[in-house]
């Protein structure tokens, strides 16, 4: 079991509006891998394919050329079997339903029980540090609080593969740090697989088991560093010496990649 | 509370008692004729004596006018639920909704009254219904099609059909629209009942009272019929408020958490 | 296996057709009223009146199933036959209809554009003082909604003994409806900016006017046009109905009128003025959507539809 991928993209190409004048190589030949339990984010300069590369994991756009499969399967068929659970950068949440609904939306259409749904929402809901809010309406809760509640639907099935489209990225950074911490601890609970997008690199390496660096147009893989430092990780790696030298080497790719866009 | 309800209509009250007492006194003191401006006091006194007749004619038209307005909204909205999936149709509401607006419907009332016949009802609602319909359909397709881009991925993202999408996001998503509509179609469906009776209808119809007095320079009674069609457009108009603020409370919350 | 073959099923790319959104929405358009005209002639088809060789252009003869009267030929005329009335004196010796009502469009036309100016400029003046003063806002609002319950055809008799008849009251008729969409949107307009921006404004000490005229009325100005379209529809609309008792009989309300006297002879002349009159309506939108187009184009973001 251990030896399928949890994700894995061969020779993936993505290109948008393929022969017409405003065509975009979006992301060329990637190749990744990501293992079960894995934390793999994904860094780069905007517009370097980050969300691309994570919707094609969705399924929710296709590759132009190569596969993606999910658990084995194809990308599809894991989202038909609803094998992942994604979060956007903005909540996402529906306005015309109570926190706990919102949370169960996706359990509705899964067809679980009522009951079943009311438990499994306040499960997560605990997860996230939010019971007691249950029947509140999102504009009700802060932005942080909104993007802890789309965190507990995404789990809300126990899916064992979690998407994360810079779901911090609108949190101010008091939040941000705790909502790491948090992160951190669920992954650690509940066992799933994370692929998490930022653009931030300390939080990348905060969380990563290995970071991705995407360098752009074409968007391909410019580096891939694993992150060996110990987990779980106490606030406190924020002082590590080598926690250093991995964000400062990043930046330095990072760097080299946005010199190399300039010229 | 009584306070801020007070600072809530206290402008309105004070701007109607003081055109009131300005359009009492202008008549009175210019001495305008009767026929061209009659005085508030004079419709008042024959809004009075005239009270029941024109309860009596109100009604006939308000029946006219609901008729309408429930045939309109269904049809409106189920045409919106049926078509709004296709691009096609979306992208010709545009120019479709600007040649169905420039159209006089009311052009097409003696051609109504010829197929159903004058005195019939149906006719003067098929009117409304036509002006209705139009307003609905629009915002009904604006409100199922005009949904946040993220919540339909998400909606993708669970492989969630489409039916399923149209009744756990679109739906919801048009309601606030679908109410404006609403409103919108209660205005409408007063003014078109009255207006639809002017190429004739039953004597007893509002339409028909008040251009006959207007025809015989019996203003105060055209002004008195005016407003009790106003007050039933108006009436109209707050009970859909109130269905809307039960059905779609969230709606009213968020904007209200917004304005702070 | 997600291969490269398989068509996206998510809404957010599908290939864009190659055509110009306008392009594609006149052919969308042209389509509804294709499926508009088969419906029609379908129902006359089932049950209208005989088809005979000599009322239809295909020489048909034919006999519909049923009978319904609202598919007669007195109540639906054929398609054709109103398409033919166009061209057709509809006196005896007397100019095509087309003639006539191209006449009468552009009379009705100059009265809409009247009160298309007059209500225009009183909705910007109304919106923009309800923007700076609360206590006008809150105490005027109410009645200017409130208008809009007013049937105008049942003032407009009113009107008209005030201004005399003549193109003035038709225009201020037309301009009751024209003014509310112009006052709600230039109020919403106004009142768009974000608080941010107005304080901004005021960080820079600048005063009331300098708000108005360098952030209010920027950020208004694409609300503003979308009421001029409306408004632009609503005033040919106000301008017919204006023209009904007022006794003009120049325009296509007067043509209304007359070819509705005369409906049991001719149904088909009123359904061609009612086509003129929709195409007055088209006319008067497209001057607009192009004036905004020269604008505001280039300096907003592009908009969603109306
Ligand atoms: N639906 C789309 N149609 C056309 N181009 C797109 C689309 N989505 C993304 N792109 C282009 O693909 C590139 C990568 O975008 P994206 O994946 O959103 O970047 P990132 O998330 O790293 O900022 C960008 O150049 C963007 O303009
Ligand atoms: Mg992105």
């Amino acid at each position: 079991m251990t030896n399928t991928p949890t994700v894995s993209l061969k020779n993936v190409t993505k290109i948008f509006n393929p022969g017409q004048p405003n065509e975009v190589t979006a992301l060329k030949n990637i190749n990744l891998d990501i293992w079960p339990h894995e934390f793999v984010s994904l860094v780069g300069p905007s517009g370097c394919g980050k969300s691309t590369l994570l919707r094609l994991i969705a399924d929710l756009t296709q590759p132009t050329e190569g596969t993606v499969q999910v658990n084995g399967k194809s990308a599809y068929r894991a989202r038909i079997e609803q094998d992942y659970g994604i979060v956007f950068q903005s909540p996402t949440l529906y306005e015309w339903r109570t926190v706990a609904k919102n949370v169960e939306l996706p359990l509705e259409l899964m067809k679980y029980g009522r009951a079943e749904r009311r438990e499994r929402a306040r499960k997560m809901l605990q997860l996230v540090e939010l019971e007691g809010f249950e029947n509140h309406h999102p504009w009700q809760l802060s932005g942080g609080m909104q993007q802890r509640v789309s965190i507990a639907r995404a789990l809300a099935f126990d899916p064992a593969l979690l998407l994360m489209d810079e779901p911090f990225g609108a949190l101010d950074e008091m939040t941000r740090e705790r909502m790491n911490l948090e992160l951190q601890n669920i992954w650690d609970r509940t066992g799933a697989t994370i692929v998490f997008v930022t653009h931030s690199i300390p939080e990348a390496v905060f969380l990563s088991n290995r970071v991705v660096m995407l360098s752009p147009r074409p968007g391909c893989i410019a580096e891939i560093v694993d992150i060996d430092l110990p987990m779980p990780r106490a606030w406190e790696v924020r002082e590590d010496p080598h926690y250093f030298e991995l964000v400062n080497h990043l930046r330095d790719t990072l760097r080299e990649i946005e010199g190399g866009m300039r010229e | 509370m009584s306070r801020t309800v007070w600072r809530e209509y206290m402008p309105a009250i004070v701007v109607a008692v003081a055109a009131l007492v300005l359009w009492e006194a202008a008549v009175r003191g210019f001495q305008i004729e009767r026929f061209l401006l009659p005085a508030p006091s004079a419709i008042v006194t024959n809004f009075i004596e005239n009270f029941e007749r024109l309860v009596h004619i109100g009604w006939f038209t308000t029946k006219e006018a609901l008729g309408g307005f429930f045939i309109g909204c269904s049809l409106g909205i189920l045409a919106a639920f049926i078509t709004a999936r296709w691009v096609a149709v979306n992208e010709a509401i545009l120019p479709f909704a600007i040649a169905a607006n420039s159209v006089p419907i009311l052009a097409f009332a003696p051609i109504v009254n010829n197929w159903f016949g004058v005195d019939n009802p149906l006719s003067k609602m098929i009117i409304v219904a036509v002006i209705v319909f139009f307003p609905v359909m629009i915002n009904t397709i604006r409100g199922l099609t005009l949904v946040d881009k993220n919540a339909l991925e998400l909606m993708h993202s669970y492989a969630a059909s489409e039916v399923e999408i149209l009744w756990k996001l679109r739906t919801p998503n048009a309601l606030p629209y679908i109410f404006n509509a609403f409103k919108i179609a209660a205005a409408l469906s007063m003014i078109g009942a009255v207006v639809s009776e002017y190429f004739g209808g039953n004597r007893s119809a509002l339409g028909v009272f008040i251009t006959q007095e207007a025809a015989l320079f019996r203003f105060e009674n055209a002004w008195s019929a005016i407003i009790i069609a106003c007050i039933v457009g108006i009436t109209f108009y707050l009970i859909i408020v109130a269905v809307e603020r039960a059905v779609i409370p969230w709606y009213f919350e968020q904007r209200k958490a917004e304005r702070h | 296996m997600t291969t490269a073959r398989r068509a996206g099923t998510s809404s957010s790319e599908r290939p864009s057709s190659r055509l110009p959104k306008p392009v594609r929405q006149a052919l969308a358009f042209i389509l509804i009223i294709v499926i508009i005209v088969i419906l029609w002639e379908g129902l006359k088809w089932f049950a209208g009146d005989p088809w005979r060789p000599d009322n239809n252009p295909f020489g048909i003869s034919h006999k519909p199933m049923w009978k319904l009267k609202i598919a007669s030929d007195l109540n639906l005329p054929h398609v054709w036959t109103i398409i033919e009335a166009f061209g057709k004196p509809s006196r005896r010796n007397g100019p095509p209809l087309f003639e006539i009502l191209l006449a009468a469009s552009f009379f009705t036309f100059r009265e809409a554009f009247m009160g298309f100016l007059i209500g225009g400029v009183l909705g910007f003046v109304l919106g923009t003082i309800f923007a700076h003063i609360r206590f006008a806002e809150r105490g005027c609002m109410p009645y200017v909604v409130a208008s809009q319950t007013v049937p105008i055809l049942a003032i407009a008799p009113m009107v008209i003994i005030w201004l005399k008849a003549g193109w003035v009251s038709v225009a201020v008729i037309s301009a009751y409806l024209t003014f509310f969409p112009v006052t709600i949107n230039t109020l919403r307009g106004l009142k768009s900016p974000p608080r941010s921006a107005v304080d901004l404004m005021h960080s820079y000490a600048a005063s009331k006017w300098a708000i108005m005229w360098k952030l209010r009325f920027p950020s208004a100005l694409p609300y503003i046009f979308v009421a001029l379209k409306i408004s632009a529809t609503a005033s040919v609309v106000g301008a017919i109905i204006g023209e009904l008792p007022s006794g003009i009989r120049d325009g296509l309300g007067g043509a209304i009128l007359n070819f509705n006297q005369y409906y049991i002879s001719g149904p088909q002349r009123l359904w061609a003025t009612i086509i003129a009159s929709a195409f007055v309506g088209i006319f008067f939108f497209v001057l607009i959507a192009l004036l905004e187009k020269i604008v505001l184009s280039g300096r907003y973001p592009e908009t969603e539809l109306m």
